[in-house]
């Protein structure tokens, strides 16, 4: 089951994501990146319906950027935010979006921030979130170890606690996990956490 | 469980001399899992009218959101603010547009009208209004609030007494509701001054 979780520490906001694409009972890839970048610095980590995902992820993210040709300057992450919470209520009642968005981003003036987007458009601002099976370890871990201000190394340190706890209780837990990471100096990978690895094969 | 009760929600207004008081809970959920504990349900529309919206959350923003614009609007035309009479009739209105795919909010609207006179309504989704000379309440810990409201409420209090007689029927009553709770936000309203404050009750 898909696994997005997050958090905000001192002048950075980090995502980690399941990296399964799964079609009922087969696994079809394990190296799936579901964290996009909207842009420069911003970073959504979407989970749902898998088509819905990537439409709906790309045109959140290429209308960002015509905000930003238009304009002059990018859309502040409020803003990016309260647009992807427009478009999914837009669309609830005629052609809903399966997506559940959790949305990082870092502002100059605002600093470091994290959005809780549902798939019905309930969004809130949150120090903590997380989707999925996975939240119900991953957000009682949090609770547990967050603090305001975290560093870099223990924020990534509670979210690798997480992702342990995940592996080792839920029954179809997912074996990858990649940890994207936001600050001022832009939005990044982190790291991944792999315990299974595709095994390239020469072809024949 | 039923759509009103998918993220729960608490909210109750109460009239006293020449003045009102708004209460509201903070907990937002997913059914049963707590998603925030400071979700705002209690908005401002001008300094004399409030309005509290109860129910399904994504349609809470949405709804807040229209209102807010038509009552931007409003004040730009008629160069005045609306009275609370008026806007519980948009808002009846705007309800109603929607009968058959109806937004799953249930507003309480409390205001200051001509002579400084309190004024406080409730309606159903479909935007049937209840106007009341004492208190109103809506939301999954509604039944819970009848009674301690009734139990507690006398006419022609003053501001300070007021506060305390909707505090406690608010915790009272959502400590009997798992979907609502995790404190309170509580805004006393005097024709001079308005009075925000949060209580902090049982946090589970």
């Amino acid at each position: 089951m898909e696994c997005v979780f997050g958090l905000v520490g001192k002048g950075f906001a980090i995502v980690a994501a399941d990296t399964s694409a799964v079609h009922s009972i087969l696994l079809h890839k394990n190296n799936e990146d579901k964290i996009m970048l909207l842009d420069s610095h911003k970073l959504v980590a979407a989970s749902g319906e898998p088509g819905d995902r990537v439409q709906f992820t790309e045109y959140v993210q290429k209308n960002v950027s015509l905000y930003k040709f238009r304009n002059g300057i990018p859309l502040t992450t409020a803003a990016a935010a309260n647009f992807t919470r427009g478009e999914l209520a837009t669309a609830l009642r005629k052609n809903p979006y399966s997506v559940n968005i959790l949305m990082a981003g870092y502002d100059e003036e605002s600093g470091a921030s994290l959005y809780y987007i549902d798939y019905i458009a309930t969004l809130h601002k949150v120090d903590k979130g997380a989707f999925g099976y996975g939240s119900y370890f991953s957000l009682s871990t949090m609770d547990r170890h967050y603090r305001e201000d975290m560093s870099v190394e223990e924020a990534i340190e509670l979210v690798d606690k997480c992702i342990l706890e995940i592996r080792s209780r839920l029954v179809v837990a997912p074996p990858n996990f990649v940890i994207k990471i936001v600050d001022k100096d832009g939005a990044r990978d982190y790291a991944w956490r792999q315990s299974v690895q595709d095994v390239t094969t020469a072809a024949v | 469980m039923s759509i009103f009760e998918y993220n729960g929600s608490a909210v109750v207004a109460m009239v006293g001399k020449n003045c009102f008081a708004i209460a509201s809970d903070r907990r937002l959920g997913v059914q049963l899992q707590t998603i925030a504990t400071d979700f705002q349900r209690i908005s401002k529309i001008h300094d004399r009218v409030f309005i509290g919206l109860s129910g399904l959350a994504t349609d809470v923003q949405t709804l807040y959101q229209r209102l807010v614009f038509r009552h931007k609007l409003y004040q730009l035309r008629e160069e005045r603010d609306m009275k609370p009479e008026t806007f519980a009739s948009l808002v009846s209105a705007i309800l109603y547009e929607k009968r058959f795919g109806p937004y799953l909010c249930q507003p309480v609207i409390a205001g200051l009208g001509e002579d400084d006179k309190p004024f406080i309504c409730t309606m159903d989704s479909i935007g049937a209004k209840e106007l009341a000379k004492d208190f109103v309440v809506s939301g999954t810990a509604s039944e819970s609030l009848y009674g301690a409201c009734e139990a507690m409420y006398k006419p022609d209090m003053e501001a300070e007494e007021l506060f305390e007689t909707i505090s406690q029927a608010l915790l009272s009553s959502v400590d009997r509701d798992c979907l609502s709770g995790w404190g309170g936000h509580v805004y006393v309203v005097t024709p001079t001054e308005i009075k925000e404050r949060i209580l902090k009750g049982r946090m589970d």
